[in-house]
């Protein structure tokens, strides 16, 4: 904390106490704990993933995934998130390249896109439950709503997030602050993609085949 | 309405037990005590400011240092009513119900809000000092961590008086911890307790990693960090690998419990086995990472009084990291008997033993360094000497059990009772007095009565043996864990009754410690030098208690151990080197969002533990508020003017 | 992400990042988008069944991370020591430990 402000204040002077491993550099470090973050929640779906697998057999004799999965809303899903993803990272493009209006037009759309895989997913959730499958239906169902429940828990999140940000880049403009929250947002939107691709072919995909 | 009162508070208090009404009437008192002192001191604001809302790793780290001492008590009370109960064939001191409870408490409240906090204060204290930073990665995060421990530690505690405690055992098996079984709210006070507090810890991993990995002073290459400071980069990285998992098992525990799900429910296609895997896939490395700070702590304090360097850095470095990530590949040794088949067995017995190795490999390093070395035995010494032998065989018996044939014959035994009570208290427990005692004049700038220290240390280490070895017999005789009562005709009398007295030897133990404390601040005498142990590394080569700034120039390191390496230069007529000019320092501002946000977390927990969503849906509304004010705070930082620094070094007797 | 560990003094300082340009984001784009497409086509026009399906099902996926990965999150640009890299792989090991670890332990332990 203290050392990467130092050298803010009197960088010169300071330059060479730096030539060691590990910079001092506070928005850098931030990053550095928010990949760990991610890290562990890594494991956190790791841990979902293999409850899910683990008990994905027991239907108690009520309805399986296969019967149950409308595959069209899926896909939808699918292809807009990989879509958000792909804008989070134009938003970070015109970062760099000093553009605030495009940088937050592009989180806009992010979270639009954001906003409709939501929608989507409540859909097929409420569908779900009305032909017969709930949290309480079995093991199955259990650990299918509370795999990608969560996921989209972490999606709505992130959207709030995302919101929060915009609203501090029209207040303070790029810096190194808001850089370094861009950044991490972005990261976690591509992460979030990272696991729904899982989602998709785990739970989804080897469902239905 | 009056009597929809008094049945409401028959059900939310808990009611007909004598201990219980006067624990309330203390626990009334103590309040009181405390509310008033405060005020007639006119001491609120200074709490506020000067310690609710710091971002001072040094009090965050003495903060936990007395929540855990407390927690001890409290668990060490829990241990010896359990002691009570056990000294003699059918006693009627504790009913069933009553001990089932206290065993699930006595085992939560030791690991997870002893232990745990013991530990995270530990490195608080000490780890910035000893690589030479002025602080943690984040130092808001780390007063956040705090909180959610200390608000999760207390919904927890709750539990005694409000609702009714967990007691379904200190990892909650399904199917036993299901609501068809459990239907109280004292799991669901276990849940949160450990869920909010679980959350804490992970944040703290990933701190401590981060300040490790970034945060050394220049010259400190990793290959010349403190041995404590490897060990809790070791510690710390297991933490974030196994956190999550615990996080997930309990909030599948809870949704079971809360929307009727069927994970580790016996009907619905649930499997409670899934549950046991899941746990001890946390439970396992969670005991590697308590106490493989004790073995850097063991390896700071035995070089430090042997006046040598640690013997075998390289080998401590490679075993301390290896441990880390091969006690993830344990965890089934604490299931052989669910039937997992022969294969799965002998998988996990095989690991178990190999996972001996490198914990071997230490107990040589620490011999050769005390070997040829000038000896001298204070009392964190003490603790390191009477560590070993009492981990070896600690460890040996853990072998034993690792054999999943024999397993079947000692699982859930007291022979299992007495394996980890030898390694959590000879290894976690002595470990961290030793870091307490040690490190001591750095944090309060005295030292601890020797004396009355050692009165302590014998205390607990004979009160130990005497406690813990009948135990080994008894679980030998067929004696199980968990068992409230047992008739005269079992022959475990005299052992059990052995036991007890051992059991409350080390309660004595205890009340030494605490009466040194209290001791030693009545009479202290003010170690000015900063240096009390003649130490070895950096925290030492500072003034007691350390500035807020921690260093006002960062040192530059050049070896292992370097301030012993400096001392030694000095000595033999070398000019001290040379310090870089003072420049204004940065520093976090203190910020009251970590105990406002860990409140609204108890709130929110509470409002589910008793299903009352007037209540959780507000507490989740204030922790999103506190996240969203904490992002939209830009004024989070201030710098301290070179006058204020030079001010503060002339008043510590340090010319700059 | 990574590089700004080491880049970050000079974000202080309002210069750019070196890393993330244009093209390798529709590079990684047009990759996920063909990664996600043939799983798809596999399994609902019956292409494949079985283990061979299962295999090219996950075999998509983690190509699919990779890329994300590298195109995405630029991995690859991390300056040294690659800390955020090792963390990963840990990370990825315990993952695949829990899964596999939990898969393995339970065959043994089924209920309907």
């Amino acid at each position: 904390m203290a050392h990467s402000s130092n050298r803010a204040v009197a960088a010169p002077s300071h330059g060479d106490g730096h030539g060691h491993e590990g910079h001092h550099d506070l928005e850098g470090m931030r990053m550095m704990g928010f990949w760990i973050f991610l890290i562990t929640d890594c494991i956190l779906f790791g841990s979902l993933f293999a409850t899910y697998v683990v008990l994905s057999g027991n239907t108690a004799g009520g309805p399986t995934g296969a019967e149950l999965f409308e595959m069209l809303g899926v896909i939808a899903e699918t292809f807009i998130l990989l879509t958000s993803s792909f804008t989070s990272g134009l938003a970070v493009l015109c970062m760099n390249k000093g553009d605030r209006k495009g940088l937050i037009v592009w989180l806009a759309i992010t979270v639009l896109l954001g906003a409709s895989f939501i929608t989507l997913e409540i859909t097929e959730f409420v569908n779900l439950v009305h032909e017969g499958a709930a949290i309480s239906t079995s093991a199955s169902w259990s650990a299918f709503f509370t795999l990608v429940g969560t996921h989209g828990l972490h999606v709505s999140v992130g959207l709030v997030w995302m919101i929060a940000i915009m609203i501090q880049l029209g207040r303070h403009g790029i810096n190194s602050v808001t850089r370094r929250k861009v950044g991490i947002i972005s990261l976690y939107w591509h992460f979030l993609d990272v696991v729904w691709i899982f989602v998709f072919t785990i739970v989804y995909m080897m469902g239905v085949m | 309405m009056w009597d929809n009162v008094k049945d409401f508070a028959s059900d939310f208090f808990v009611t007909g037990d004598p201990l219980i009404y006067g624990a309330d009437v203390a626990i009334v008192l103590t309040m009181v005590a405390i509310v008033s002192a405060l005020t007639y001191f006119k001491k609120w604001t200074w709490l506020w400011k000067e310690w609710l809302t710091t971002v001072d790793h040094k009090k965050i780290g003495i903060m936990y240092v007395i929540a855990a001492l407390l927690m001890l008590f409290r668990g060490g009370i829990d241990a010896l009513l359990m002691r009570t109960q056990l000294a003699v064939p059918e006693l009627e001191f504790l009913n069933p119900e009553h001990y089932n409870a206290i065993f699930t408490t006595h085992g939560v409240i030791m690991i997870l809000f002893m232990a745990m906090p013991l530990m995270f204060g530990l490195f608080n204290l000490v780890i910035p000092l000893q690589i030479g930073a002025r602080d943690v990665a984040y130092p808001f995060l780390n007063s956040l961590s705090f909180w959610l421990f200390f608000m999760g530690a207390m919904l927890f505690n709750l539990s005694f008086v409000i609702g009714g405690s967990p007691d379904t055992g200190w990892l909650a098996y399904p199917p036993l911890s299901e609501k068809a079984f459990s239907p109280g709210v004292g799991q669901d006070f276990y849940i949160w307790g450990i869920q909010i507090s679980g959350i804490g810890s992970l944040m703290t991993g990933i701190n401590f990693i981060v300040t490790i990995l970034k945060m050394r002073t220049p010259g400190m290459k990793l290959m010349k960090m403190p041995m404590f400071t490897w060990s809790t980069l070791s510690s710390c990285l297991t933490i974030i690998l196994a956190f999550p998992i615990l996080t997930v098992t309990l909030a599948l525990l809870f949704i079971d419990r809360y929307l009727g799900a069927h994970f580790f429910t016996l009907d619905g296609g649930g499997n409670p086995m899934m549950y046991i895997n899941l746990i001890w896939m946390w439970g396992h490395p969670e005991v590697y990472i308590v106490v493989l700070p004790a073995f850097g702590i063991f390896s700071e304090v035995v070089a430090t009084f042997s006046k040598k360097r640690l013997f075998g850095y390289k080998s401590m470095v490679f075993a301390l990291m290896s441990i880390s990530v091969a006690s993830f590949f344990t965890w089934a040794h604490h299931f052989f008997t669910m039937g997992s088949g022969a294969n799965v067995n002998a998988f996990f017995a095989v690991t178990t033993m190999i996972i001996a190795i490198p914990t071997g490999v230490k107990i040589f390093n620490w011999l050769f360094t005390m070997y040829r070395g000038r000896l001298s035995f204070p009392t964190p010494m003490l603790w390191m000497l009477g560590f070993i032998p009492c981990f070896v065989v600690g460890g040996m018996t853990g072998v034993l059990l690792s054999v999943a044939p024999a397993d079947f014959q000692f699982h859930n035994s007291y022979f299992l009772i007495a394996h980890f009570h030898q390694v959590l208290i000879g290894g976690v427990a002595f470990g961290y007095f030793a870091g307490l005692y040690y490190w001591w004049p750095k944090v309060f700038g005295f030292k601890l009565n020797e004396k009355l220290g050692k009165w302590a240390f014998w205390l607990w280490n004979i009160g130990f043996y005497v406690c813990f070895m009948p135990q080994y017999f008894l679980g030998l005789m067929g004696m199980t864990r968990r068992l409230s009562t047992y008739g005269w005709d079992k022959g475990w009398y005299e052992l059990n009754l052995i036991s007890t007295i051992g059991g409350f030897l080390m309660g004595i133990g205890f009340l030494f410690q605490v009466w040194q404390i209290l001791h030693s601040i009545k009479f202290m005498e003010r170690d000015t030098t900063g240096d009390p142990w003649d130490g070895r590394t950096l925290e030492w080569s500072i003034p007691s208690p350390a500035p807020m700034y921690n260093f006002a120039t960062l040192p530059r390191v050049s070896e292992k151990d370097d301030w012993w390496e400096e001392k030694q230069r000095i000595a033999q007529g070398g000019a001290p080197s040379p310090r870089p000019k003072l420049e204004p320092i940065h520093m976090p501002k203190n910020s009251g969002i970590p105990i406002i946000m860990s409140a609204c977390f108890f709130v929110a927990g509470f409002g589910f533990i008793f299903d009352w969503l007037w209540m959780a849906i507000p507490g989740l509304v204030g922790v999103a508020a506190c996240m969203l004010a904490h992002s939209f705070n830009y004024n989070t930082d201030y710098y301290i003017p070179v006058e204020e620094i030079k001010r503060t070094e002339a008043a510590a007797g340090r010319a700059i | 992400m990574a590089q700004h560990t080491n880049q970050g003094a000079h974000d202080a300082h309002g210069s750019h990042e070196a890393h993330g340009s244009l093209k390798s984001y529709v590079i990684g784009f047009v990759l996920s988008l063909v990664l996600t497409a043939i799983p798809l086509i596999i399994v609902l026009n019956d292409v494949l069944k079985g283990t061979a399906a299962t295999v090219v099902l996950l075999g998509s996926a983690v190509l699919q991370f990779i890329v994300q990965l590298v195109y995405f999150m630029h991995l690859k640009e991390e300056g040294k020591p690659r800390y955020n890299m090792m963390v990963l792989i840990l990370g990825l090991i315990i993952v695949l430990t829990i899964v596999a670890g939990s898969i393995w332990i339970m065959t043994y332990n089924k209920v309907a």
